[in-house]
């Protein structure tokens, strides 16, 4: 029995040299990781934000400063064990120089651990939108050049006073992602004179939401909802069966794309619901139109696309783009351990179809994002319409460093 | 409570027709090996263990450090976890799914009590590691032994529910406090310490440590087959009624097995949060708790060494699956390899060596009993 | 002193019960109400997948862990046949044969030639569920798909004494349940085939030395078990909608349910579903943080103190 141990060992270790030999060239492409979640709940939203990096690549020919660009990618499932699983095979096996991803909050605070333990590789972020990773032990070669779930709502308190909501009661998942989105409509409504009586955390992974439903307070003018996909198409519909009528308030991933396409039946209801998001399908920038039409073209909705790009397409371009863009700063430049590279990134300003974006002194983006308001159009579809567009978005969301604490169940609070 | 005693009992005819039960792929402990001791242990030691030995220690020198770390030593730290599984599962009949919960425990402790990780949290105690790593053995063996107790009060099949239910109630737990879990987000830079000069953390010590554990928890184990606890575990699984009314307390031998079963799944989890540096709910949700149970039954739950085989096979899917076939199909392929290996080959990669062995052995002797041990 | 540990326990249990009863009405009595009416409609859902699993069990010993896929399964074919027909009782039709015809198919393929195997099948539900789960994310992709009611259930009832509003379709699960439960019932105590899984649930092998087709018997039972979870799917795909990742909650809910219920028995899954339901909304409604823990808390004790569950009986 013993001998079949052996055998396994040895076919390991014929594997283990094969793979090493076949990985071990060295030429003049550079090489970039690229990881998403490709299953699981998630694996849409991924999907999109490869074809997002990938329509950065494509833009400049799959080459940069005169050096090949070789894309390997790799999926995870969300968990930050498997991402970091996933993240290590690409940059210890397939030596990849410039890593991006991954995708979801947790994950990117441990591919941001480490790659604490890879010096030579610079890390630059997916889609990941967890306010610690860059607030709390950053990491020198961790780059974030996406905005997060705080300054995605940034300006959506203001927009919500304006529509005369005085006091609204929070709906949202019980994890750090809709924590930092509440933090970002707060801070803002909170320091205007608005009030948020009651928070319903919902848990994750709950489906039912009659209970959170029934608490919904009679003196409240709307509801702020953040919930991804799946739970937000869930909670408006038993909402509107359960007779409820109170204006809505979107999180960042609440009236996406995809939840307003949601198979089943278009819900009137969602008219006139405001939402903040770093991206808006009917903003008319030049750059963002040339950015949507390219996605178009490169992915049409036959080979399974979105009929516009979806925030994980834009978020993912953006950060690919930061790369190549920094590669091509520097000449390709990535000797003495990425340091003018590194430099680059940090000090360049970077054009994305959202306007422009830097970095702060822990490598997090300043930038844009979008308020916007559901309407109708002539044929009865459903889109965002913009109504605002805030720039220049730090992560202190507008406060000093020494009043600004991370969001959580309890923090800010204003009932 | 005698070898002998168990042995007669078996020989029986009503011990034979039970065997032949759900449980009767899995092989007994020869007679003459049965009663072997640590003093001429010596004697069982062949050419083919110290050739696997020495592969073993020459791996890291030959291989890279990534397939070092991340093929040699996760599969060790697995395949650690995965013998709790197999220890309990084939030798005493109880298949859990919350081992996987166990050394979650494990390391959650080791988090919270530890020096390491949860600065952002300010959760941690901040004891000294080793404190903290005793700490987190006792608490996971203890709540093995929980386990255990509210799950064979019920017999067999009930056994895989009430585990994988206590194991998705251990999740959410994790997930929704923040007090002391730290909830959605978990511990970070849960690293081992630095001992002796040498960071433990670096792919060639890690992947010593993990074999050293591998080895001992392996060893352990066959020898713990052999002590009259384990023959008479063994016992219980393919005759409770028997055993009881041989005066053997069934509960009691299965709660120890339980028990026992968690020392090794919490040396196996503090292994695997060390490589892995984290520790979130993820890593105790239901897909890692069906992956541990996979391991095993790839592998084999006929012979001990049948988890390292599976978390080898397993890892190496893994890694090096979205090479071959896309990623996005990882599920599919291990569901598939796992179906194949339930519906035609019981014992696992194991089976498949039997019928080699017994051509091979053929030629050179004769050979009477080639799998099914003492029948 | 039996009856006064029972007393004991009843008053240990009840009390509290009690106290927090008047204490939710008299703080908010439109809450307490619509909470338990959204928990016995949950409940309802709950014990439609859950009978199909309970049933399963107690003839066969098959747990059968892909009970959610054929869940998740009976929901997406519920939902493509109410998008091209229109027709909502025939996506209920749909969902139930879909499932039951996958069941079926899994009985007859699999489980017949491994009986008395009930580990090995168990292994092979396992198997099953992640293959099921993974076709279904390649095949249909990881958006939601939520089905409508059918245009006279949609939207709120109004005029209810102290709760006002409340969603028509959801107060439909109720009745459909009932309905269910009874059909169920008449089945198994008024027909043959009936009667017959009641006798293979008291003992197999007396019931196939009485010269019945034990296999037969075996493969209306899987389908009718299978079937109940494409039913609960179709009418899960309204109310909850359908996504990956809902087949490991179903399963986990009827898990939970037959745990708690007593093992392969129909009015036990009902018991099981009533607690399971109605703690999950009161937990949800009154203490969300661990509203979800708090339901593995009551599986802990009734299992630390009824081992076969509330209503099981010695296999």
């Amino acid at each position: 029995m013993r001998r079949t141990f052996v055998k396994t060992l040895v076919g390991a270790a014929v594997v283990a040299v094969f793979s090493s030999i076949a990985f071990a060239q060295s030429g003049k492409a550079v090489k970039i990781g690229l990881l998403a979640t490709l299953e699981g709940p998630f694996a849409a939203g991924g999907a999109d934000g490869m074809r997002g990096a990938e329509l950065a690549i494509k833009e400049r020919g799959g080459v940069v400063a005169g050096r090949k660009i070789e894309l390997i990618k790799a999926s995870s499932d969300a968990k930050p064990d498997v991402a970091v699983n996933a993240t290590r095979k690409l940059v210890e096996q397939d030596k990849v120089d410039i890593m991006v991803g991954p995708l979801s909050g947790g994950e990117g605070i441990a591919v941001k651990e480490y790659s604490k333990t890879q010096p030579g590789v610079t890390f630059i972020n997916g889609s990941s939108g967890a306010q610690a990773t860059t607030l709390v032990n950053p990491s020198p070669n961790f780059f974030r050049f996406n905005t997060e779930g705080a300054q995605w709502m940034f300006g959506l308190g203001k927009a919500a006073l304006d529509k005369g909501y005085k006091r609204v009661m929070v709906i949202a998942e019980d994890y750090a992602f809709p924590y930092s989105q509440v933090q970002g409509f707060m801070a803002e409504y909170c320091r205007l004179g608005g009030k948020v009586p009651v928070k319903a955390w919902v848990p994750l992974g709950g489906k039912d939401y009659s209970s959170v439903i029934a608490r919904v307070p009679k003196d409240v003018d709307a509801l702020v909802v953040v919930l991804g996909g799946a739970d937000a198409v869930n909670f408006l519909n038993q909402y509107e069966a359960a007779g409820g009528d109170k204006p809505m308030v979107g999180g960042s991933i609440t009236v996406s794309q995809d939840v307003l396409n949601y198979k089943g039946k278009r819900r009137d209801s969602l008219v006139g619901t405001i939402a903040g998001s770093p991206i808006a399908d009917a903003y008319d920038g030049a750059d963002f139109k040339k950015f949507v039409a390219a996605y178009q073209k490169a992915y049409p909705v036959s080979s399974g696309a979105y009929p516009s790009p979806s925030l994980f397409a834009l978020v993912y371009y953006i950060n690919m783009k930061a790369a190549l863009d920094g590669l091509e700063a520097v000449k390709g430049d990535l000797s003495d351990g990425h340091k003018k590279y590194r430099q680059a990134l940090s000090t360049m300003t970077l054009k994305t179809p959202t306007g422009n974006v830097k970095l702060d002194q822990n490598r997090q983006a300043i930038g844009s994002t979008f308020i916007t308001e559901v309407v109708k159009d002539s044929k009865g579809n459903l889109y965002n319409r913009v109504l605002r567009k805030v720039d220049g978005i730090d992560q202190m969301l507008g406060m000093k460093p020494s009043e600004f604490k991370m969001g959580s169940r309890d923090e800010p609070n204003c009932p | 409570m005698s070898a002998a005693r168990w042995r007669t009992a078996m020989n029986s005819g009503a011990g034979r027709a039970a065997m032949r039960g759900q449980t009767a792929a899995v092989a007994l402990p020869r007679p003459g090996e049965a009663a072997i001791s640590f003093p001429n242990l010596a004697r069982h030691i062949g050419a083919r263990h110290v050739v696997v030995l020495a592969l073993l220690l020459v791996f890291p020198w030959v291989a890279s450090p990534f397939v070092t770390y991340q093929v040699g030593a996760q599969a060790l730290a697995l395949g650690l976890i995965a013998l709790s599984l197999t220890f309990l599962g084939g030798f005493g009949g109880m298949i859990s799914l919350a081992q996987m919960t166990v050394a979650g425990i494990a390391g959650y402790t080791l988090a919270i009590f530890g020096p390491v990780g949860a600065s952002d949290a300010g959760v941690s105690l901040g004891w000294p590691w080793w404190l903290a790593l005793a700490m987190a053995i006792v608490m996971a063996t203890a709540a093995a032994a929980f386990i255990g107790w509210l799950s064979v009060r019920t017999e067999g099949i009930y056994t895989i529910m009430i585990t994988l239910a206590v194991g998705v109630a251990f999740y959410y737990l994790c997930l929704q406090n923040y007090a002391v879990f730290n909830g959605f987000q978990g511990f970070q830079r849960v690293n081992p310490p630095q001992l002796f000069g040498i960071n433990w953390r670096t792919p060639v010590p890690y992947y010593y440590l993990a074999l050293f554990w591998a080895l001992a928890g392996y060893f352990f184990v066959k020898y713990l087959l052999r002590t009259p606890f384990g023959i008479a575990l063994q016992g219980i699984r393919d005759n409770p009624r028997r055993m009881n009314a041989l005066g053997f307390n069934v509960t009691a031998h299965r709660i120890a097995a339980y028990a026992v079963a968690g020392v090794i799944a919490a040396v196996g989890g503090v292994l695997l949060v060390w490589y892995n540096g984290l520790i979130t709910p993820g890593s105790v949700g239901t897909s890692w708790m069906i992956n541990i149970l996979i391991i095993a039954v790839l592998g084999g739950m006929r012979h001990p060494i049948g988890a390292f085989l599976g978390a080898i096979v397993f890892v190496l899917l893994q890694t090096f699956a979205i090479d071959l076939i896309d990623r996005e199909r990882y599920n599919l392929v291990i569901g598939v390899v796992f179906l194949a290996i339930v519906l035609f080959s019981p014992d696992g990669l194991l089976g498949w060596w039997a019928p080699i062995r017994s051509k091979l052995t053929r030629n050179s002797s004769v050979q009477s009993t080639p799998t099914g041990g003492n029948r | 002193m039996t009856r006064f540990w029972r007393w004991l326990w009843t008053a240990l249990i009840g009390i509290p019960i009690l106290v927090f009863v008047v204490w939710a009405i008299w703080d908010n009595e439109r809450l307490f109400f619509v909470t338990l009416l959204n928990g016995l409609t949950l409940s309802s859902l709950y014990f439609i997948v859950a009978a199909g699993f309970t049933l399963v069990f107690g003839l066969m010993r098959n747990v059968n862990l892909a009970h959610g896929s054929l869940y998740l399964l009976g929901g997406y074919i519920g939902f493509f046949v109410a998008q091209k027909t229109g027709w909502f009782v025939l996506a209920l039709a749909a969902g139930f044969l879909g499932a039951a015809a996958a069941g079926l198919a899994m009985q007859v393929a699999v489980f017949r030639f491994m009986p008395g195997e009930d580990l090995r099948q168990t292994m092979v539900t396992i198997a099953l569920s992640i293959i099921i789960a993974d076709l279904l994310l390649w095949g249909l992709g990881a958006t939601v798909h939520q089905m409508d009611a059918p245009e006279p259930l949609q939207g709120p009832m109004r005029g209810i004494p102290v709760i006002n509003a409340y969603s028509t379709y959801r107060m439909t699960l109720l009745p459909i349940g009932i309905v269910i439960g009874v059909a169920l019932w008449l089945f198994l105590n008024r027909t043959r085939v009936g009667m017959m899984i009641r006798a293979g649930v008291d003992d197999r092998s007396m019931l196939a030395a009485s010269g019945v087709n034990v296999n037969l018997v075996f493969a209306v039972t899987f389908a009718i078990g299978a079937g109940l979870a494409g039913l609960g799917g179709v009418i899960g795909a309204v109310e909850l909608s359908m996504v990956p990742g809902e087949d490991v909650r179903m399963l986990l809910a009827s898990l939970i349910v037959v745990i708690v219920g007593g093992m392969g028995s129909v009015v036990g899954a009902a018991l099981g579903a009533v607690i399971l339901g109605v703690a999950e909304t009161y937990g949800l409604a009154y203490a969300p943080t661990y509203s979800v823990v708090f339901t593995f808390v009551i599986l802990v004790l009734v299992l630390a103190f009824r081992p076969r569950g509330i209503l099981g009986r010695p296999a």
